[in-house]
This record gives structure tokens, sequence and C-alpha cells, in this order.
């Protein structure tokens, strides 16, 4: 790789995060943006092709599902949920895992083991079936859905953050600080956590990704949020139903879905190498 | 007769033998330094020279206690720091200094030079007139000012080496430990730091613990020598008398070992007492 | 008669066009060790890699030619390239412990590369690596071969990596600073081993180091390098009783000297370093003409 690509100019962050600020833009000026109520029936209208097919209306461009509503009013819609659900549960499954993490990683020992132990434990449970359960306990709803997923996904933080802090621990500069009269907390966060930091920055983008595509699951067995508000899970659960008769209602939430979840992915790895004065 | 900066009595060190660290439980200890006496004197470097697993890191690991030690005792400028903790060292962290072995990775990468030589002054109630008091340690060493922004790989092996000792000497320490301080660089960087070194140390009259595997440079470099093996110390002299009269055969092996950059035709011959059976 | 190995004016540059080997000329003579000697950056490795084809893509060689005795290496097809370096040449690697597979046992890894390149017989290839386990003075094969590297210490598994490099009687052997990861009394014995191996075989070495006191000990011909480039190349004999080049002066007086302890550790002067970097700038400048 030249170094002007390591500088972050790299079309992968570019197109990558083109589409998640369009996507988030849209999720967040939904009703301006879209073009119909996402929610308005018109048994008149019943699935209506996109618009390059024969059939098509204008105003409807990705066409309509089997109740005559407007397919990309429901994604912008469904994106908002999608976003809100991204940000929120990746951001305290970051929290939680990497402050348990860089605990673990660093001071060793007990605290070590014991939050290796709970990993251990949560990680032998299937996470989408724990996610169906956690849910079913909690209640749908969107904060439901926010607690579920942070409460399984917090370990993958964990589980790359204690490596990482481990690793840092025995660089010489970590002693260098103890030499320095700095105490243990000081260190950790002053030499130990700002070069975990490009790591947390590349897992909390994927991690958001994967938030999506967990409420798309939940979604998708209807146990997300109310069913009446379009999510892009049960937009392709409706579209999965309509398949032979209108396969756009399944096809461009799916392209929606995969789009939005390697753009995370593909924008945490630009940004972690941006970040890094040393790959920089 | 002045009082010895460090007096270490009966030392010994233990450390968990991850080798043989059972699938359950906790690793054994090995003893890594197996009860050593010695005295650093003030205002002169020693050497300690040994092959790998012979304990010099270790031994210098425990001088700035960095570890702890399981037996024996330790005084340090009359006091004993055997058994201190962390925040009972604190205090003393201003006077045990310590130079490491590879500058790459005693810098942290995030940091500026600027703000990795501050942090022991901070720490230490020197604060006050930071820029300044930067741009002298800098200066010190010899290196400009305006190294004070930059970062780790923006420098030189022998660049980052001269902020190692930038960072130690800040403080005016009693005592500063060179670990293997010249063993990753080139022979005209290693010249380098090691006058500056040696001329700083007799600058500022400081104590030093030299550790190497190199008994040329502790030549140059040392006035006292402890030649260690396998956790013990096999021998303890004046650098001079060392050279000239070892008193071990392990010692002369090892002086003998050192390749001389002259012509020797006979130094790969295997000796004729070793030809004998054993 | 052919030499072993010749280099003739070799460059190679890397993507952004900075030159990494400048003009390298060198011969090995068959039977001889002619040492390259350098500080980091002096491209030292970087000619035993070409030599062995093993450069990293990044670098490029744009003119020059390396004969394996006789045998022009840019003239090859590829395989035949690749036939012709496994059948003739073998390395000695710095890192003992990185160069062996931690998760096979030794005598695979030993008699692998008779095997499948030479194509010997297991049964053949096995004698002749337990001849050369006993010629590096290891006394218990059985054990050895049955062992993982990480069972042995670090003398032990540069004594297979030298006793593997003899095995296949290879004309020419890579040494890259094979003993700079050992201790001193260690670094003796692997220096005996390789010049006794050395001298029995008839094999010729290039022997990478950046320490002039292995160089005195081991070389008959050495080639001073900096920045790529050879600056000086002369009997190790005259070399060392009158070294011509200010750099080789400069290293010789920073190289360290129990013996002499305040007459050695000299920092180079900045005059000779300014002096080097004017020569290869001129170097860089009569080289750019002709190739534009």
């Amino acid at each position: 790789m030249d170094k002007a690509s390591r500088r972050g100019l790299s079309p992968r962050l570019w197109l990558a995060g083109g589409w998640l600020l369009l996507a988030l833009l849209a999720a967040i000026f939904a009703p301006l943006v879209a073009p119909q109520d996402p929610l308005a029936q018109d048994l008149m209208l019943e699935r209506l092709p996109p618009f390059w097919l024969n059939g098509a209306e204008p105003g409807y461009w990705l066409g309509t599902d089997s109740l005559g509503r407007d397919l990309l009013s429901r994604l912008i819609f469904g994106g908002r949920i999608a976003f809100m659900v991204a940000f929120a549960a990746a951001i305290a499954a970051c929290l939680v895992g990497s402050t348990l993490g860089l605990i673990a990683g660093y001071f060793g020992g007990w605290a070590d083991r014991i939050i290796s132990r709970i990993v251990d434990i949560w990680m032998a449970f299937p996470p989408v079936l724990f996610a169906i359960l956690l849910v079913a306990v909690l209640g749908t709803g969107l904060s439901s859905v926010i607690l579920a997923i942070a409460i399984i996904d917090w370990t993958r933080f964990c589980r790359v953050i204690r490596a990482e802090a481990m690793g840092q621990s025995r660089m010489d500069y970590v002693e260098n600080a103890r030499i320095a009269g700095y105490g243990r907390i000081g260190i950790m966060l002053r030499e130990v956590l700002p070069n975990v930091v490009p790591s947390i920055v590349a897992l909390l983008s994927l991690e958001m990704g994967i938030a999506v595509i967990v409420e798309a699951i939940l979604s998708f067995v209807n146990l997300s949020i109310s069913t009446d508000d379009p999510t892009w899970g049960g937009l392709i659960a409706e579209g999965r139903l309509s398949i032979h008769q209108a396969w756009w209602v399944l096809v461009f939430p799916l392209i929606t879905l995969i789009l939005t979840v390697l753009s995370f992915s593909q924008f945490g790895e630009a940004l972690k190498t941006r970040f890094d004065p040393v790959l920089r | 007769m002045v009082e010895p900066l460090f007096s270490v009595r009966g030392l010994k060190v233990a450390l968990p033998d991850m080798t043989r660290k059972p699938l359950i439980g906790r690793a054994p200890l090995a003893e890594i330094l197996k009860g050593l006496d010695f005295d650093l004197p003030r205002g002169s470097v020693t050497g300690i020279v040994g092959e790998s697993g012979s304990g010099k890191s270790t031994l210098g690991r425990a001088l700035v206690r960095l570890l702890e030690p399981s037996a024996g005792s330790i005084a340090f400028d009359g006091r004993d720091i055997t058994h201190l903790p962390e925040a009972g060292l604190r205090p003393l962290r201003r006077d045990l200094q310590m130079i490491f072995q590879d500058p790459m990775s005693s810098l942290n990468p995030r940091r500026t030079i600027g703000s990795i030589i501050a942090a022991p002054l901070k720490q230490n109630g020197l604060g006050d007139r930071l820029k300044e008091r930067i741009a002298e340690a800098l200066q010190r060493v010899g290196l400009p000012q305006s190294f004070a922004s930059r970062y780790r790989h923006e420098l030189s092996g022998g660049q980052r080496q001269r902020v190692g000792i930038a960072r130690a000497l800040a403080l005016s320490p009693k005592f500063v430990l060179a670990d293997e301080i010249v063993s990753g660089l080139d022979v005209s960087t290693q010249a380098q730091i090691l006058t500056l070194l040696e001329k700083l140390a007799a600058e500022m009259g400081l104590t030093v613990a030299f550790i190497s595997h190199d008994l040329s440079v502790i030549r140059r470099l040392c006035k006292q020598v402890i030649v260690m093996r396998e956790g013990r110390i096999v021998e303890a002299s004046a650098t001079d008398a060392l050279f000239e009269n070892p008193a071990e055969a392990y010692t002369r092996d090892l002086i003998v070992a050192i390749p001389l950059p002259e012509i020797d035709a006979g130094w790969l011959d295997v000796p004729a007492a070793a030809k004998a059976p054993t | 008669m052919n030499a072993c190995l010749e280099i003739n004016n070799l460059s190679a540059v890397l993507p952004n066009g900075q030159r990494v080997l400048r003009s390298v000329s060198l011969s090995v003579q068959p039977g001889e060790v002619r040492a390259l000697v350098g500080e980091s950056g002096a491209g030292k490795t970087m000619i035993g890699k070409a030599v062995l084809g093993v450069l990293p893509s990044s670098v490029r060689i744009v003119e020059g030619d390396m004969k394996l005795e006789g045998e022009d290496l840019g003239k090859l097809q590829p395989k035949a390239r690749r036939t012709l370096i496994g059948a003739r040449t073998a390395l000695i690697p710095q890192d003992p412990l990185t160069a062996l597979n931690p998760s096979r046992r030794i005598g695979p890894q030993m008699t692998d590369r008779l095997v499948r390149i030479l194509g010997w017989g297991g049964e053949k290839a096995d004698t002749r690596i337990r001849q050369l386990l006993d010629e590096v003075q290891i006394r218990d094969p059985d054990r050895v071969l049955k062992s993982y590297p990480h069972e042995l210490s670090g003398g032990m598994r540069q004594r297979v990596l030298i006793a593997a490099a003899f095995a296949a009687e290879p004309r020419l052997i890579v040494a890259d600073e094979p003993t700079t990861a050992l201790d001193v009394t260690v670094q003796k014995q692997i220096l005996r081993l390789i010049a006794a191996l050395q001298r029995e075989h008839g094999t010729a070495i290039l022997f990478v180091t950046h320490d002039l006191g292995v160089v005195a000990k081991i070389s008959q011909k050495v080639s001073v390098l900096y920045a790529g480039k050879v600056v000086e190349e002369a009997d190790t004999v005259a070399l060392f009783a009158a070294p011509q080049h200010p750099y080789t002066r400069a290293l010789m007086a920073a190289t360290p000297r129990y013996t002499d302890p305040f007459a050695s550790l000299k920092p180079v002067d900045e005059a000779v370093l300014a002096g080097l970097a004017a020569e290869i700038a001129a170097a860089d400048q009569a080289w750019r003409r002709p190739h534009g």
C-alpha cells in the first residue's frame, strides 16, 4: 500500500463512508426525503415494480409491497431504527467490553481470571438464540433490542481489547511509566488506552454493522420493535413471503442491509489505519 | 569509607515459570536469582555481565524494584526498599531511573518526545518551566529542541536511545539502570551512545548499573564488574584486574570468546585441552 | 575456472525509484569465505537474498547480472533458476527459531529438502543427515531428530541448521548473521563449526555480518558496504592491516576492543559520513545519466 492511501484517501474509506453518510442523512431527515408515507396502504397500488420496469408508477421508485406501501420510504424509515440500534447498542457494548477488557488485560491476575471466565461462559451461548431469549424476557421494543445486543456482544470488545492491553502492558514504556512514578490506573489510561484506541474504533464500527444484522434478525422473527414501524429485518421477512410475485420487496432491503454492514466494517478498518501513527 | 548507594544481601528472586504451567492453576515459581551479595559504590559505573539466562536483567529489574525479591534485602541510599509497596516507592522513583534496551518499545508510539520526557518531570513535582526543562534534557543528549514535537517512528535508532537517556536523566537521579542499551544499535551509533553516557555519568556523578553481554564495552565504561551465571555471581572485581587476571575459568572463557577485530589465525582452532576425550 | 558466484554491477530499486543496491560487484571463488560487512541498511542481507532469489517483491533488479558457477541466473527461466539455486546453494539464517517450523519435528524438516528438491530416497537422506549431525558434534542424533525446535537450545538449533545447510553439498552457502542471536561462547563454537565444515567440504560462503570481529576470524575476502554500495573490497588480512576507505577506518575505530578500550569505541566522524553521502550522491548521478 502506498503512503497516500494509508493517510486515508483510500477509495474504500470514501465509498464506505459515503454510503453510511447518505443512509444516515436519509434516516435523520426521513420525513422530508421519503417520497411517500411509509405506512400508507393503497390496495390499488399493490406490488408495483421498481421504476425501470413496465407498470411502474412515478413517485414509487423502488416499487410497493403487497399492501401498496412504498418500498423506498419504508427502507428510509427502517434506516432510523437500524442506525439508532447500531449506535446505541455498539456504544453500550463497547463501553462495557472495552473497560473490562482493559482491566483484565492490564491488571491480569485475579481480575483477569474472573473477567475471562465470564467471557468464556458468555461465548458458550449461541448469540442469536441468546438474543431471542433476552428479548422474550425483556419484552419487545427499541430499548430492549439495544440492551439485548449490548448484553450479548460486549464480549467481542472484551476479548480483543484484553489481548491488546496484555501486549501493551509488556511494553517497556509501561515499565518506564512506573519508573517515572505513575500509579497503575494512571498508566492504564495514559500509556495503554491510547494504544488500543484504533482497535476500539475499528471494533466499534464493525459492531455497528453486527448490531444492524442482529436487529434485522430479531425483526425477521418478529421480536423487535412494534410490527407497524418498518424495519429492515421486517421488510426482509415480508419480502420473503412474496418472493415469487414481487422479488423487489426482498431484494432491495437485502442490498441495503448488506451495503450498510459491509460499509461499517470497511469504514472501521480504514479508520484504524488512519488513526494509527505507526501504520500511517 | 563512603556508604555504598546500593547494598544487596542474599537477594533471591523467583518468577512464575510459564513453560511448566499446568493446565489448571498457577505456574510454579522458578528461582532466577539464587542469593546475591554485592554493593554498588556511589558515583561510578558498575558493569553486570552474563550470557542469556544468567539473570542479569532480572537483577536490574529488582534493583529498581520493578520486581519484588522473594528473599534477602536491597538497601538503597541507606533505606531498605526490599518490600516497599508501589506507593512507598513513588517518592523514590525520582532517584531510581532506567534506560531500556529497546528504545522502540520503551517510547510510547502515541506520545510526542516532549510529552515522554515531561512525564517523569510532572509526576515528580517539576511540572513548572516544563518547556525549558524538556529543551534542557534534549540538549544534554545532543538533540535539537524541535525534537520535542516528534514521534518515535520519526527518529533513528540512535536518536531514540538518546531520548531514552534524556528521559532517565531529566530528574537528575542518583541511580540509573542501563539494560543492554546498545545491543540493538549499529557500531557507529553504539560508540556515540556509550561516549554520551560515559560523559554524562561523569559530569552528573551518577551511579550506574550497566547491564551488558559485551565485555568489550564493559571494559571501556565500567570501574568494576559483576560476572553472573545462572543466577549467581561468578566473580566481582575491579575492571582492570578482571581483564588482566580473571580469577574464574568462566570469566576467562567469556573474554577469549570475544572475536577481536584483528587477524588471529589460531582463534578458531580447538585448544589441545578441549580435544582430549571427556 | 569459473567463480562460484559472480555478481556484476548489480543495481536494485524500490518502487519509489530509490536504489537499495548500487552497482554491486563481487565474486566468491570456490571454497572461499567472503564476508559482507556493513551497518543496518547497508544492503548486505539484500545481496544474500538476491543470490538466493528471494528478494521481497517490492525490490526490483534493474541492472547487472549474477552468475552461479558460470550460469547466468538472469537468463534462466524461473523454474530452471529455482532448480539451479535449490541444488547449488543453501542458507544459514540469523534466527534459528523462526527458521524452523515450530509444529514439526527436526528430523523431517531436515530431510525434506534432500527428498523433495534433490529427489533422494528417505533412507539415503536419513543417513546423510545423521552424518552431518555427527559433523556438527551432536552426539545424540536420535533425540534431536525427534525433538521439536523449542525443545532445543539456541546453539543446538543453529547446529541443526548448519548441518541441514551442508547436507545437500551446496557449492555456495549464504550465511546471514548466523551468530548474531547467540551468546559469545556459543558464537565461538558455531564459528568454529562453520569454518571446519567449510574447509572439509570445500564450500564457498557468502558471510553476512555487522561484526568486524567475526569478519577477521572467519573470512578470506571482505566487501565493506554502505547504503547498498561496496565502498571497499580486499583480502581480509590486507583490510585489517591497512584499511583504505575512511568509512572502513571509522568502523574499525568504532568497534570496541577490550585489549585497547580507550583507542576503540570512537564515534564515526561527521566528515566521514558527509564524504560518504557525497560519494553516494555522485554515484547515483553518474548512474542516472544513462538510465534517464
